[in-house]
């Protein structure tokens, strides 16, 4: 009888535990963009469906409190088991506990550096990768094909180098009776894409170096950093092919067709390719004299929160490496434009025929990444270096100067 | 029990609600904000008490004395300007009879709106060629166009507009209710005595309508020292810039808080601007005050 009895209890345990493991729910987090949440509702329907037994909720928030609730819910304990996080935040979640180290056995590191772009080592401190990326972004040179036609440019020859860039610029320029920009040659935007352009490009191409030590130390306050600088703000100064603050935003001036030239990244394909009517063209970034091209890249990565473990560590490890499989990466190209991180996955001759992925993924070879502490300070430090000399009318040398000490002081005050 | 201790304890059951609720969403935290200024807290490791290191750094910084200097500017354009406009409106809209019910809607209707949506509508106003209407205005007049916004001197000025135009309906209908307080017998006997118009309104009109002046200089005076919402959505690429030029004290809260994570820090920055506010209220109730 209690032989019987025991057997029974042990037999409503494992059925217990049988129906837990049937129903583990995870519990996924990214920020709120349309193509982006759905792209991650098409990959949780095909992941839901090859493994039944697990369920993933996407919640998601709007980009400007996206990390505040992060950090909050993990004070409160209510976080998320799998979370998109941008690489610059790494230094920031790690330190703060936020994210678990991914176990080598379920994601091989050999593996990770042999199938994916370099640039995912940003997600590696010491020994241990925190998370990896569906689809990496770097940067080109978008133009509007109608007004290069217009300025008597032919729409199948973009700039390839600095100068002619400039060149096209001016052509494409037009203003009013008072002087005043009607339609910008290039846009002129550091709080959009240009600061990643202006550190990790035009710094380079001018012979300098942004950072060493592993980006803790500012080298680009140089000869070469303030001839970038003063070639940049003269876009504006001298030349008068652009003026920061026109319509607002560099990409809105792009979208409406009033400004000829934009350096933005693959995350704005969809929104350019939305418009009906509007003809634009990409190309690389353009090169120096010498022929040195530099690109930026960058991407958002998913980690798994620490604290999880047990069953939830498994569907979430399951998880992660479905959304990082060639499969979701294209999916996520589809919907998203965004590139794939696996080499094998981005660089298909499709791929690399097609005339709008093309450029981004030859900027990709050689791109750089830049490891930001305090990607927000670090690049408000930018907006300010340009903004004194576009407003103030200090020197580039000085602004720049004033520039690398204050963020030398912030990248150390943030890696204390 | 009789029935006045009755009443006063049904009173009292009734009262306690909103007070527990007080005590516990407005002082408790009040209370807390006081201890956390004096810890490093930020969100992410348990708190240690470093004492007034927070207030010491805060008073070293230069980026703070900046944005005070902004905040008062503010203050010192934004609630003169608008009491001043505020009482004109007001004292020409009491004469009018005609669609009177209608323009006083119309001034009222910005308070009504989001600040946001509203902030956004100026932004626009205030851009360069093609698409800033105030430019192309300048543009069509031969008048050279200003960059407002963007520009480190007139940034401030173009946002203190913004927030005025904002506040204006609700200090117009306050005036209104003011003057119409005012009993009409006095301005009866004050013109059957010969006096003109603008001597009823020194000797008057002003002189009876200085509590609702008190008040609308105290609670102007908070509104634009806690001003933000205009602030931010008109520079949200740049938030307070250019160059820092309009970034009040409630948005230095805001980025030390919710871009930095450096809680402690943010909390002494939310004392500070809470003792500022204690004291220009009580300052100003006592420059007011009835003699």
């Amino acid at each position: 009888m209690r032989k019987s009895l025991f057997a029974g209890l042990i037999a409503g345990f494992s059925l217990l535990s049988f129906n837990a493991a049937q129903a583990v729910e995870i519990e996924y987090w990214q920020y709120v963009f349309d193509a982006r949440v759905k792209a991650m509702d098409q990959l949780i329907a095909n992941f839901q469906q090859a493994n039944p037994d697990i369920t993933v909720k996407q919640t998601t928030f709007p980009y400007a409190d996206y990390q505040t609730r992060i950090v909050a819910a993990k004070t409160a304990g209510q976080g998320p088991d799998v979370m998109q996080l941008f690489y610059g935040w790494l230094d920031k979640f790690a330190d703060g506990g936020l994210l678990q180290p991914l176990s080598p056995t379920a994601f091989p590191h050999d593996k990770i550096e042999a199938d994916f772009f370099p640039i995912v080592t940003a997600m590696k401190r010491g020994d241990d990768y925190y998370g990896l990326p569906t689809a990496v972004r770097s940067l080109a040179l978008f133009y509007n094909k109608k007004l290069f036609t217009e300025a008597g440019l032919d729409p199948s020859k973009p700039p390839q180098t600095l100068d002619e860039f400039v060149a096209a610029a001016e052509k494409t320029t037009k203003r009013d009776g008072s002087g005043n920009i009607t339609s910008a040659g290039t846009t002129m935007d550091m709080a959009g894409q240009d600061h990643q352009w202006w550190r990790e490009v035009l710094v380079r191409q001018f012979g300098g170096e942004p950072y060493t030590d592993n980006d803790r130390k500012v080298a680009y306050n140089s000869e070469a950093g303030a001839a970038a600088l003063k070639w940049y703000t003269d876009l504006q100064l001298d030349k008068k092919v652009g003026q920061s603050g026109f319509m607002d935003e560099g990409q809105a001036a792009f979208k409406a067709g009033l400004a000829a030239m934009t350096i933005d990244g693959t995350f704005r394909l969809g929104a350019f390719r939305a418009i009906e009517g509007f003809e634009w063209g990409v190309t690389e970034l353009p090169a120096n004299k010498d022929g040195v091209r530099s690109n930026y890249a960058s991407y958002f990565a998913n980690g798994i929160a620490s604290g999880v473990e047990g069953e939830k560590l498994a569907a979430a490890e399951k998880f992660l490496a479905y959304i990082s499989s060639p499969e979701a990466m294209e999916i996520w190209l589809k919907t998203v434009g965004e590139l794939p991180a696996r080499r094998a996955a981005a660089l298909t001759d499709a791929n690399l025929a097609d005339p709008v992925y093309a450029p981004f993924l030859k900027g990709l070879a050689y791109a750089h990444t830049t490891l930001f502490l305090d990607e927000s300070g670090q690049r408000q430090i930018t907006i300010d270096m340009a903004n004194r000399v576009l407003l103030e009318g200090q020197s580039p040398a000085d602004s720049l100067a004033a520039a690398a000490a204050a963020e030398q002081a912030l990248i150390d005050a943030a890696a204390k | 029990m009789s029935l006045r201790s009755k009443r006063v304890l049904w009173a009292w059951s009734f009262l306690a609600v909103p007070i527990v609720f007080y005590v516990m969403i407005r002082f408790y935290p009040t209370l807390q904000a006081f201890r956390i200024s004096f810890t490093d807290w930020d969100l992410l490791k348990p708190p240690t008490y470093i004492w007034f290191d927070n207030y010491v750094r805060l008073f070293a910084d230069p980026a703070f004395w900046k944005v005070l200097r902004n905040t008062f500017a503010y203050l010192v354009i934004g609630t003169p300007v608008s009491l001043v406009l505020a009482f004109a409106i007001a004292w020409y809209l009491d004469r009018v009879r005609l669609m009177h019910g209608f323009i006083r809607a119309l001034y009222f209707l910005p308070f009504l709106t989001t600040a946001a949506a509203m902030a956004w509508v100026w932004r626009w106003f205030y851009q360069p060629v093609p698409i800033g209407v105030i430019n192309d205005a300048l543009a069509l007049l031969g008048i050279p166009q200003q960059p407002f916004l963007r520009s480190t001197t007139q940034a401030l000025p173009a946002v203190t507009v913004t927030a005025i135009w904002a506040g204006l309906g609700f200090q117009i209908i306050i005036f209104l209710a003011g003057l119409r307080a005012i009993p009409q017998t006095y301005y009866e006997a004050a013109r059957i005595d010969g006096l003109g118009e603008w001597a009823i309104l020194r000797k008057i009109t002003l002189p009876l309508l200085k509590p609702t002046t008190i008040f609308l200089v105290v609670f102007s005076s908070i509104g634009f020292l806690r001003i933000f919402d205009q602030v931010y959505n008109m520079t949200t690429n740049d938030p307070g810039g250019p160059l820092g030029s309009t970034k009040p004290l409630v948005l230095m809260i805001y980025q030390t808080a919710f871009s930095s994570y450096d809680m402690g820090y943010a909390t002494a920055q939310t004392v500070v601007l809470f003792l500022i506010l204690l004291v220009i209220s009580l300052a100003q109730l006592w420059l007011l005050r009835a003699r």
